[in-house]
């Protein structure tokens, strides 16, 4: 039990009564984590934070028969926060958990704040708040069943939504709720020890699921209302191009067709915000009666396409206001390739600097460098982009799959001239986001189209719109050196990061901290294809680059990869290099305890098998696996695997391990296969035809999750499983196949290179 | 434009379309029946499989033309609620995590397991690797087509 007083418990809390009886308990989201909540978030998006909201505007209602509703504020992607939020407020309350119905909330920046969904950050954010709301309601409604029963509030006890005092009398929540609401929210509230949660750490079905399983129209794509028309945009067909003219005088008298015309999307010296991006702000819109016509006109558009030279956009960052140049050059892998080789051997920014790297490198004995590649990729999240707007003078309505509404509003009202509170925003279920739906350019485009059509409309992008759109995962590239003494010791490490157009590299990440002698840099290559946040930014690089690195070093010197790795975590731990370094090194050797035992790491039963091992920390998680590979027909193939994975208190451990498992074969997929490249600007993956996805027979036949049993607040879950995979496949292929892996897809074409 | 006598989900449907249609968009825009998705429009990825006479489909790339008295299944057509054994076993194994894909990985499976009842897990392999899932369940669709496997 942890008591908790609140300075400020009436800004947090407010009670009142439902229409029809019952109680309604409003509280905000971020009376307590409001300002870890806007940090965690400002990480994740380094722009311009909306203002977090302070309005009471979360809510629980409890009826007179006994149903518990329950708001869940943040958007869903697959992430299951539409059952695991209101499993949080479920526990303190303490009540029935086949008593409560959850309801989506519509966005609003003031009452909800953002409702960002991202950064593996809707439980750690929500965790405190959640439950201090849950146990204010069920104090209200001991107190409610006291004064009712005349007993003192101590001696009622609550199980499953039930009142009890030992002299035998008791009443269903529902019968207090009408009570409770005439009551004072307590000043203190009581939270249960983790060890008596009877509905968090216990699993639960998803709460949207026979919804899911029959089909129901939860999605954007499924959005309709009488009257509305479909749209298409077609973009130009290479990064650094823009719209020359076209013709659409045939296309026009097609069947259904309304309307053809192009727009721009932002107006000229239009201040981006960092999810503003964009690959094109000229388009051409086909609107029509329905998808197929549209679909039709569109083809027989004549369009001609020009190059759009270097292009002056004004940005507006977390450093603020700053005007770039966009380069107008077409790129193409192998030259992209080029220039990255070229970048890497200028001087580069420093990063992190521990001791004296330049010595430890000038004395050693060994010096092992090796560089690491990945290509861009594509999110190619199942349901495509798309919106729904409908535009009218005084007021807009807009639905669809985001990410991150609260980003969204602010340029909404500024392309609409619309104040916020003509400008509804609905959340539907996302088709997977994968950080893709954090940009809300289709919604633009969608709000745009309507405006211009005065009419509801929905944008439907097709795969190939889609998949060549960009906003891609960047390309990477990154040379690790290793200095070792005579004695085989770690006396230097170095590592050189950059990307076409980002830095990945996180310069106060393990090793650092563990290595006396340390050097992280970073260089960037400005270019035209868009980019944006992929599951684990960066960490989805960095993972594969330095886990293979390190695995490489350790056998270099000789030692087990695990026991490296805890000797070097044991370093940070005891008499850490440097004082910013972002881990917990103690929940990171966890971890690779966890994983070693689970594992049976270099058991005798396992002698025989090719494994791979590594583990890596983000989103304040940390997270390995030991992959078992064999070859079958000729190709290598991940068959098992054993995570381990510390994010604190698992909310719903079931949907967890569906989470780190679905991360893992993310993982085994796209570091096998993933590649989006170019060639003239122009994405050469355009539908899965030539996109390779994991299928399948591709995935592994089982993989085992363990979580690290704690207390700790709940930490990221989404994310973390899935940048370790990439590690722990690249050097299962070493064991495998004898040779090392340093291009991603690996099993792609960049291997010949 | 034709006119089209479609047998969907045991009822009986007009709809007026260019006979080119695929029947994905009949059923999504012209008969508000959207259980069946859209995923790549090149039956590449399975979001939109449909049974056509109980064998499954890619509606994405079926012209409504080419119909004639099959009788179609959507995801609609299983069960209202969840009924059928095949999404029982989805929900037991908690399968989906977006669910975008997951009623065009249903519709496989139960086409699967209408022909061989007791797949082996390479039939399963066999039949489903038509069906993206992006998420990444894969381990829980195999899962569950064993589960249904045994409830029938």
């Amino acid at each position: 039990m942890e008591n908790i007083k609140s300075q400020s418990r009436r800004d947090f809390l407010r009670s009142s009564a439902l229409a029809g009886g019952g109680l309604m308990l409003s509280f905000n989201l971020f009376a307590e984590g409001r300002r870890s909540a806007a940090k965690a978030a400002e990480k994740v998006a380094s722009l311009n934070l909306a203002e977090i909201g302070s309005e009471l505007a979360a809510y629980i209602k409890i009826t007179p028969d006994n149903i518990v509703k329950i708001l869940c504020p943040n958007p869903e992607f697959g992430q299951n926060v539409m059952t695991s939020l209101p499993m949080i407020i479920a526990e303190e309350l303490d009540c029935n958990w086949k008593d409560v119905v959850v309801e989506m909330s519509t966005h609003d920046n003031v009452k909800y704040g953002s409702q960002f969904t991202g950064g593996s950050n809707s439980v750690r954010m929500y965790w405190r708040p959640l439950r201090q709301a849950g146990a204010a309601a069920r104090q209200m409604l001991i107190e409610a069943a006291a004064q009712t029963w005349g007993v003192p509030a101590s001696e009622i006890t609550t199980k499953s939504g039930v009142l009890t005092h030992p002299n035998g009398k008791s009443a269903k929540y529902g019968e207090m709720a009408s009570k409770a609401a005439t009551l004072p929210v307590p000043k203190e509230l009581k939270l249960k020890a983790p060890k008596d949660f009877s509905i968090v750490s216990h699993s639960k079905k998803n709460t949207e699921g026979v919804k899911v399983v029959t089909g129901k129209p939860l999605f954007g794509m499924d959005y309709r209302v009488e009257g509305m028309l479909i749209a298409m945009i077609q973009h130009p067909p290479a990064f650094g191009m823009k719209l020359k003219s076209f013709d659409a005088t045939v296309a026009k008298k097609m069947p259904g067709i309304k309307d053809i015309f192009s727009f721009k999307l932002y107006d000229d010296g239009f201040e981006q915000a960092g999810f503003d991006t964009r690959a094109f702000n000229e388009v051409i819109a086909i609107v029509g009666n329905s998808t197929w016509e549209v679909m039709n006109a569109r083809k027989k558009l004549s369009v001609q396409w020009e190059s759009a030279g270097d292009v002056k956009e004004t940005l507006m960052g977390r450093g603020g206001k700053r005007e770039v140049t966009v380069p107008g050059r077409l790129e193409t892998t192998s030259s992209q390739m080029e220039m990255m080789a070229d970048y890497a051997k200028k001087p580069a920014q420093q990063l992190r600097k521990d001791g004296d790297p330049e010595t430890a490198f000038k004395n050693a004995a060994t010096i092992i460098e090796r560089t690491y590649n990945a290509p861009f990729l594509a999110h190619n999240t199942m349901e495509p982009m798309n919106f729904f707007a409908h535009v009218q003078e005084d007021k807009a309505l807009v639905a669809g799959p985001l990410q991150a509404p609260g980003w969204m509003e602010p340029t909404l009202m500024k392309l609409l001239n619309l104040p916020a509170d003509k400008i509804e925003i609905q959340m539907t279920r996302m088709g997977g986001g994968f950080g893709r739906r954090a940009y809300g350019s289709y919604a633009y485009e969608a709000a745009r189209i309507s405006q211009k059509m005065k009419a509801p409309i929905k944008l439907i992008y097709t795969r190939e719109d889609d998949m060549t759109y960009g906003i891609y995962r960047p390309m990477y590239t990154a040379t690790y050196r290793a200095a070792l003494d005579v004695n085989k010791n770690l006396i230097g490490f170095h590592v050189i990061g950059g990307g076409i157009p980002e830095n990945p590299v996180h310069a106060n990440r393990f090793p650092a901290g563990a290595v006396d002698n340390y050097l992280a840099e970073g260089w960037e290559i400005p270019s035209n294809i868009t980019i944006g946040a992929f599951r684990a930014p960066r960490s989805n690089f960095n993972a594969a680059a330095e886990q293979s690195f390190l695995d490489e070093v350790a056998e270099a010197m000789g030692k087990d990869p695990i026991q490296f790795r805890l000797d070097l975590l044991k370093r940070a731990k005891e008499n850490p290099v440097g004082k910013n370094n972002d881990y917990d090194a103690s929940r990171y050797m966890g971890v690779l305890e966890l994983l070693k035992e689970k594992s049976g790491w270099g058991k005798p039963e396992n002698a025989g098998k090719k494994r791979g091992v590594a583990a890596y920390f983000c989103h304040a998680s940390y997270a390995g696996h030991v992959v078992d590979m064999v070859m079958k027909d000729g190709q290598p193939y991940v068959e098992q695997v054993t995570s381990a994975v510390d994010c604190g208190v698992v909310v719903n451990p079931d949907a967890a391990r569906n989470m780190v498992q679905g991360a893992v074969v993310d993982g085994i997929g796209q570091s096998f296969y993933g590649a989006l490249t170019h060639k003239n600007g122009a994405a050469e993956q355009t539908n899965f035809h030539n996109y390779r996805m994991i299928r399948h027979n591709e995935a592994p036949q089982k993989i085992d999750v363990h979580f690290v049993q704690n207390e700790i607040d709940p930490t990221g879950l989404g994310e973390p499983p899935f940048p370790p995979v990439f590690g722990a496949v690249a050097n299962a292929l070493f064991k495998t196949t004898g040779k090392r892996y340093y291009n991603q897809p690996f099993m792609g074409e960049s291997q010949k290179m | 434009m034709a006119k089209y006598n479609l047998k969907i989900n045991g009822k009986t449907q007009q709809v007026e379309v260019d006979p080119s249609t695929p029947v994905l968009w009949v059923l999504r825009d012209h008969l508000n029946l959207v259980g069946t998705k859209f995923g790549c429009g090149m039956a590449q990825c399975g979001a939109c499989t449909i049974h056509l006479d109980g064998n499954a489909v890619r509606s994405c790339v079926l012209p409504v033309s080419a119909i004639g008295k099959q009788e179609v299944t959507t995801i609609e057509g299983l069960s209202a609620n969840g009924e059928h054994p095949v999404q029982k076993a989805w929900l037991e194994h908690d399968v989906a995590q977006c669910g975008y894909c997951q009623t065009g990985q249903i519709m496989s499976a139960t086409a699967l397991l209408k022909n061989n009842p007791k797949p082996t897990d390479a039939d399963i392999d066999t039949a489903m690797s038509g069906n993206i899932c992006r998420c990444g369940t894969y381990l829980r669709i195999k899962e569950a087509i064993k589960t249904a496997a045994k409830a029938k």
